[in-house]
């Protein structure tokens, strides 16, 4: 699903470098839970950043979902980013002045579907997680967890194949954090992939697979999925070069 | 796309209204003023008659003195002498021709009620009517016969037809002008032209007339024109019949010409006849005859005033500081929605999405700031009537103008987008979204 080889990202102003990524490899097979852990300033949000396409890198290999990124300019990016990725942020990143009917209908605009299979996916989205009752709603009215639910149903509306999420509990009280995890794994079980960047180890230790990013590099990772109860029964295999 | 753009741009407009407002008003303002100051000076310079403005042309002959132009460097008289009025009428070589000047008379109304009162008038010939194309209410112009016949006969302008016969038909009836009754034969309907481009010599934005009469009936009863005389020599003779017989000119004389082939052949006949005029000892300058249209004329007798072109520039550095104003607080309010570009970016939208989105938004300001401007460019052209009663005619909004208006505040506000919108649009969207 998600393969990166030796790649690179150097920050340059005028007067420094700086190596965020340095010969950072890992393959991320369909159907995966990944966690992604590792101190502050380790690397791991810029990971999430370049494999959400958000930002380019400066050297190596990457793939998704068999298509090679490298080369590709902003709009092609814009439109893989948009069919194949979805994205949970920390902050839920919702627009406050939209309701949430409208909050996930932003990337399906962007995809161009039509009236009545944006509102199907809209409805089906937000039943998932909870929060059809409340499509009218604006995001002051929900609570942390609620809005980080409807963060998912936008992520989802688009039916990615990969799901990157940026410390999504990271805001949230335990209890919140929990149904929102739980979510996550449901998610996963049917059989979306996903990569969450986390500080908490509790939540690291509930995927299938664990890869520990230190200086850009990753150090350290489980190369037998199998080891621990994975939260979605296939037959994948991890692979971390 | 555009709908959804167009949504998202009222949305945001909303979501900070004194902002949005500053940002309209400083448009608004900006349109109001300059499209004051541009309805005046395009109305001033703009064709009055174009369905035949190139039909229609003014003759000038350079009877003056030998020992200076009429106006420098080498200016044409823009009236003509009795002599050459009278010689070009009888010749009868245009499709239609017309020697005219303005009259003040004494108009004595029958009715007790009414004050007798000094109105203007024009003398002219019947071909006028069907030249300049003024609509009769009732009745028509007076015939050529007439002209000959020096008759007594009147067309009443519509205002003159109301104060003195409450608006009814009054064709047949009689209208006493300085002591000589005289039968109106005609009534105009409202006839109010922007541009006086028939006569400029007393001011290129009078009123209409209010009543027409024959020129050969005005010339008979020894009337001087009311408007300007110009002589570089004095009268061969004394007295009326020397004013006639002099180089003074006093007389607006138009011809319709319906081809450039007869305007060249009118032009040609001019010529000659100023050429057998010199053998007379007359015309002591070189041939310098002139034929401009309606458009030309307007131009080389300087209908739009130069200070007309200063302010209109004016108006246009102040709508540029008011764009300027938009341009900062266009880019402060997208500067402030930095986080929703880049969450947007992350969800799938591309740069070009995102730049026509936020150029619709710009434009949504521009129309608001548009139509207010416009009602600001009523107001003004309100108080330029109130300040200048000559430019009563021209300072009036026409649909080109507010078309104009529209397009010109669109067109602006997009302008003052396309700067914070790209920069808008440069943002990394990973910057953005991490809280």
């Amino acid at each position: 699903m998600l393969k990166m080889n030796h790649l690179s990202k150097v920050y340059r102003t005028h007067l420094i470098e700086t190596h965020a990524l340095r010969d950072f490899s890992i393959h991320v097979r369909e159907g995966e839970f990944v966690a992604v852990t590792g101190p502050s300033g380790s690397g791991k949000t810029t990971f999430l950043n370049i494999a959400g396409l958000l930002e380019e890198f400066s050297g190596g290999e990457f793939w998704i979902d068999g298509v090679d990124v490298r080369g590709m300019n902003d709009d092609q990016r814009s439109r893989l980013r948009n069919e194949k990725i979805g994205f949970i942020f920390q902050g839920f990143n919702l627009i406050p002045d939209l309701n949430l009917f409208d909050n996930v209908d932003v990337p399906l605009r962007y995809r161009g579907f039509d009236a009545a299979e944006r509102k199907r996916r809209i409805e089906e989205n937000l039943t998932r997680v909870g929060l059809a009752s409340r499509m009218k709603h604006y995001p002051a009215e929900l609570s942390g967890g609620q809005q980080q639910r409807v963060a998912i149903a936008r992520a989802l509306a688009g039916s990615p194949r990969l799901l990157l999420a940026d410390e999504p509990t990271g805001n949230l009280d335990s209890l919140m954090a929990r149904g929102v995890m739980e979510l996550l794994e449901e998610i996963n079980r049917q059989g979306t992939t996903i990569i969450m960047v986390t500080h908490d180890p509790e939540l690291a230790a509930r995927a299938q697979r664990n890869v520990h990013v230190i200086d850009g590099q990753v150090t350290d990772f489980e190369s037998e999925p199998q080891l621990r109860a994975p939260a979605h029964g296939s037959d994948t295999a991890a692979a971390v070069a | 796309m555009f709908a959804y753009y167009l949504q998202l741009g009222l949305h945001s407009l909303r979501r900070n209204p004194l902002l949005t407002a500053l940002m309209v008003f400083g448009i608004a303002l900006g349109i109001g003023t300059s499209m004051t100051s541009l309805t005046v000076f395009y109305l001033m310079g703009s064709d009055p008659i174009p369905w035949k403005s190139d039909k229609l042309h003014a003759v000038q002959l350079d009877n003056w003195s030998a020992e200076e132009p009429y106006r420098a460097p080498n200016e044409p008289p823009d009236q003509v002498t009795y002599l050459d009025a009278n010689a070009l009428m009888q010749a009868s070589k245009a499709d239609l021709q017309a020697a005219m000047f303005k009259v003040v008379w004494p108009l004595q109304p029958e009715n007790p009620e009414i004050k007798p009162y000094s109105a203007m008038g024009r003398a002219t010939y019947t071909d006028f009517f069907a030249m300049f194309e003024p609509p009769f209410k009732y009745g028509g112009p007076w015939d050529r016969a007439q002209d000959k016949e020096n008759a007594r006969v009147v067309v009443l302008s519509r205002n003159t037809n109301e104060k003195l016969f409450g608006g009814e038909d009054s064709t047949g009836k009689k209208v006493r002008l300085n002591e000589i009754d005289y039968t109106v034969v005609g009534v105009l309907d409202k006839w109010q032209q922007r541009v006086k481009y028939y006569d400029l010599t007393n001011g290129a934005f009078n009123d209409p007339e209010e009543y027409y009469v024959p020129f050969t009936t005005a010339v008979e009863l020894k009337t001087r024109a009311s408007g300007n005389n110009s002589c570089w020599e004095a009268s061969p003779k004394p007295g009326w019949e020397g004013y006639l017989a002099s180089d003074c000119v006093w007389i607006q004389f138009w011809v319709q010409l319906d081809s450039p082939a007869r305007v060249a052949e009118y032009h040609s006949f001019l010529d000659n006849y100023v050429n057998e005029q010199k053998k007379l000892g007359r015309f002591p300058r070189p041939l310098n005859n002139r034929l401009p249209d309606v458009n030309a004329w307007i131009v080389d007798q300087r209908v739009v005033p130069s200070d007309a072109k200063i302010q209109v520039g004016l108006s246009f550095a102040f709508l540029i500081v008011c764009l300027v104003n938009t341009v900062g607080l266009l880019l402060a309010k997208f500067t402030r929605k930095s986080g929703e570009i880049g969450l947007r970016r992350a969800l799938g939208a591309t740069r070009g999405q995102l730049f026509m989105q936020h150029l619709v938004e710009a434009g949504v300001i521009g129309v608001s700031g548009g139509l207010i401007g416009l009602v600001l460019t009523w107001f003004g052209l309100m108080a330029v009537r109130g300040l200048y009663a000559d430019l009563n005619n021209v300072a009036h909004l026409d649909w080109f103008m507010v078309l104009t208006s529209v397009a010109l505040s669109i067109a602006a506000a997009v302008l003052a987008g396309l700067f914070p919108t790209w920069k808008a649009c440069q943002i990394t969207p990973a910057t953005q979204l991490k809280t």
